[in-house]
């Protein structure tokens, strides 16, 4: 549906995207994730047709951003960062104006707005200034806007940044519901949002992709390696290393945050197998007082960190 | 044709939910006020000379204060970047927002007509050259308006956006006034960039068609150049 090819915007000498492409498919909810700074809005300001791109294009159901700005703005509903609103209009005026610009008539216009009231949670405040309204508040306002046209395409700027837990949850709740008939695009640096709202994410850094899987298969390959935490006392690291070390399986032990005479290790597994009953039995042999032995998983954030870390 | 009415609707709403539009008028009939009518007993004439002289002065401060939040407040509270978004051209976004500036000068000047009908009571008013006034300043108010929508295009500070448009309005009100400065050679092309120089021939009552392309070209080439400044954010 979505064909980013070889896209590029600079900024003087500062590469906001740089030479990134993609495809997104109809009906899915892409995540794009980065680091502050990554590119991920100039991004969507290009996809929305509100910036140009220094380089390369997108096209939207074989319809070029540079050609057909109009027509492509009118199948896509955008919701910038921070939902930047008129503070002075009345809910219920903004999202009028913003029905009779995507051309609802008037009876279509009543339906909708009722109707996206409604979906955004957002009754009890359409007759207040929009400038009176939480953050969280006026976040659904914006996506009730940014979904005025029944667009086929959402795109949401970090629709989750500076709301309160259970804010966030209403708004994913919101993004999960429309989702199952929209083709979404949010992005985000939360990851634990990608991973609860999205089909796929794509993680920029530095203006370029830096990964792109879906969402399952990122974890399933995350859940593959693991590391295992362990906690002596009266063990020295060579020994440690001497007895775990040749364990099949086993790609490194390395030292952990040790205090108070208490040597802690990592070992990192190399293969999707359990071998803790290896490493327990290698432990069992010798004279340590073993402290802790857990297993944990590499998360997301793990990946995140070490694909979007300095040099 | 339709997005343009819905701009320029939410626009000249805006003006009378903040409480400028009111700030503005008031000063306006306060200064229009005041300076028309504390002379108007010493000369002892039924016309509205006085007050159609006065009028580039004051709309040059004015209807900047009008026009400066029209982009500026866009780009600064960021709405800039939905409005864009939404599937509109450059031009309905510049000629909405142009229009309701110029509705908002229409409607300050509509209490002006007191004054003309105050000296209609009090003597013998000819009435073509308070026609003439009326559209005059319509036309200036326009090309005004123009210049205040280009200057607040330029910059996300209110202020700065007023300084240039008052600046601008405020050159064009006077440079036919400063012409024994010029050499001889300019005083012809000079005289024809002065909006008071225009709008004066127009307060006379006479409509001649150089003062409307005048009026026309300029407000044109003001919003021409404000849709390129928007270009240029892309």
């Amino acid at each position: 549906m979505i064909k980013v090819e070889n896209l590029s915007k600079h900024y003087g000498e500062i590469r906001a995207v740089d030479g990134i492409g993609f495809e997104i498919n109809q009906g899915e909810i892409l995540g794009l994730l980065g680091p502050n700074g990554a590119g991920k809005t100039t991004f969507m300001r290009i996809l929305t047709c509100y910036l140009n791109p220094t380089a390369g294009t997108i096209r939207v159901k074989d319809l070029n951003i540079k050609d057909h700005a109009l027509e492509i703005r009118r199948m896509m509903g955008y919701l910038p960062e921070n939902a930047p609103l008129y503070p002075d209009m009345l809910v219920y005026d903004y999202l009028r104006y913003v029905a009779d610009i995507r051309g609802l008539d008037r009876e279509a216009k009543r339906q909708r707005i009722d109707q996206l009231a409604a979906t955004c949670s957002i009754k009890e405040v359409m007759h207040q200034a929009i400038g009176e309204l939480s953050k969280g508040y006026k976040q659904r306002v914006g996506l009730a806007q940014a979904m005025m046209g029944d667009p086929e395409i959402l795109v949401l700027d970090e629709p989750t940044s500076g709301l309160d837990p259970n804010q966030i949850i209403e708004i994913r709740t919101i993004i999960k519901k429309i989702g199952k008939e929209k083709t979404i695009i949010l992005s985000t640096h939360i990851l634990s949002e990608a991973e609860a709202t999205c089909d796929r994410v794509v993680i920029i850094n530095k203006g370029r992709i830096v990964a792109d899987s879906p969402i399952e298969e990122l974890k399933q390959s995350l859940g593959k390696e693991s590391l295992i935490a362990l906690a002596f006392r009266n063990a020295d690291l060579a020994a440690v290393r001497a007895a775990l070390g040749p364990i099949a399986g086993v790609a490194a032990v390395e030292p952990g945050e040790s205090n108070d005479g208490i040597l802690a290790v990592n070992v990192t597994c190399r293969t999707g197998e359990d071998i803790r009953p290896q490493i327990y039995a290698a432990i069992k042999k010798q004279d340590w007082q073993l402290l802790e032995f857990h297993q944990q998983f590499r998360s997301l954030e793990n990946i995140f960190r070490e694909l979007t870390k300095e040099n | 044709m339709k997005n343009i009415r819905h701009i320029l609707g939410k626009e000249l709403k805006s003006y009378f939910i903040a409480p400028i539009a009111y700030i503005v008028i008031a000063i306006f009939l306060l200064v229009t006020g005041w300076f028309f009518f504390s002379t108007f007993f010493l000369y002892n004439q039924a016309s509205l000379r006085n007050f159609f002289s006065l009028l580039p002065i004051i709309f040059s401060f004015i209807i900047p204060a009008v026009t400066m939040r029209l982009f500026s407040e866009e780009l600064h509270v960021g709405s800039y970047e939905v409005l864009m978004t939404l599937p509109l051209t450059f031009w309905e976004v510049i000629v909405g927002k142009f229009l309701a500036a110029v509705m908002f000068v229409m409607i300050m000047l509509l209490p002006t007509l007191s004054y003309a009908v105050t000296i209609a009571v009090l003597g013998r008013l000819d009435l073509g050259p308070i026609v003439g006034g009326y559209i005059g300043a319509i036309f200036l108010g326009a090309l005004f308006s123009a210049i205040g929508l280009l200057a607040s295009a330029l910059t996300r500070n209110q202020i700065i956006a007023f300084i240039i448009g008052m600046s601008i309005c405020f050159a064009l009100t006077l440079i036919d006034k400063m012409l024994f400065f010029l050499p001889e050679s300019l005083l012809g092309v000079l005289e024809y960039i002065g909006a008071d120089f225009h709008f004066q021939n127009i307060a006379k009552g006479i409509l001649d068609s150089r003062d409307i392309l005048y009026f026309a070209s300029a407000s044109f080439m003001a919003l021409y150049a404000g849709n390129l400044v928007m270009q240029g954010k892309k």
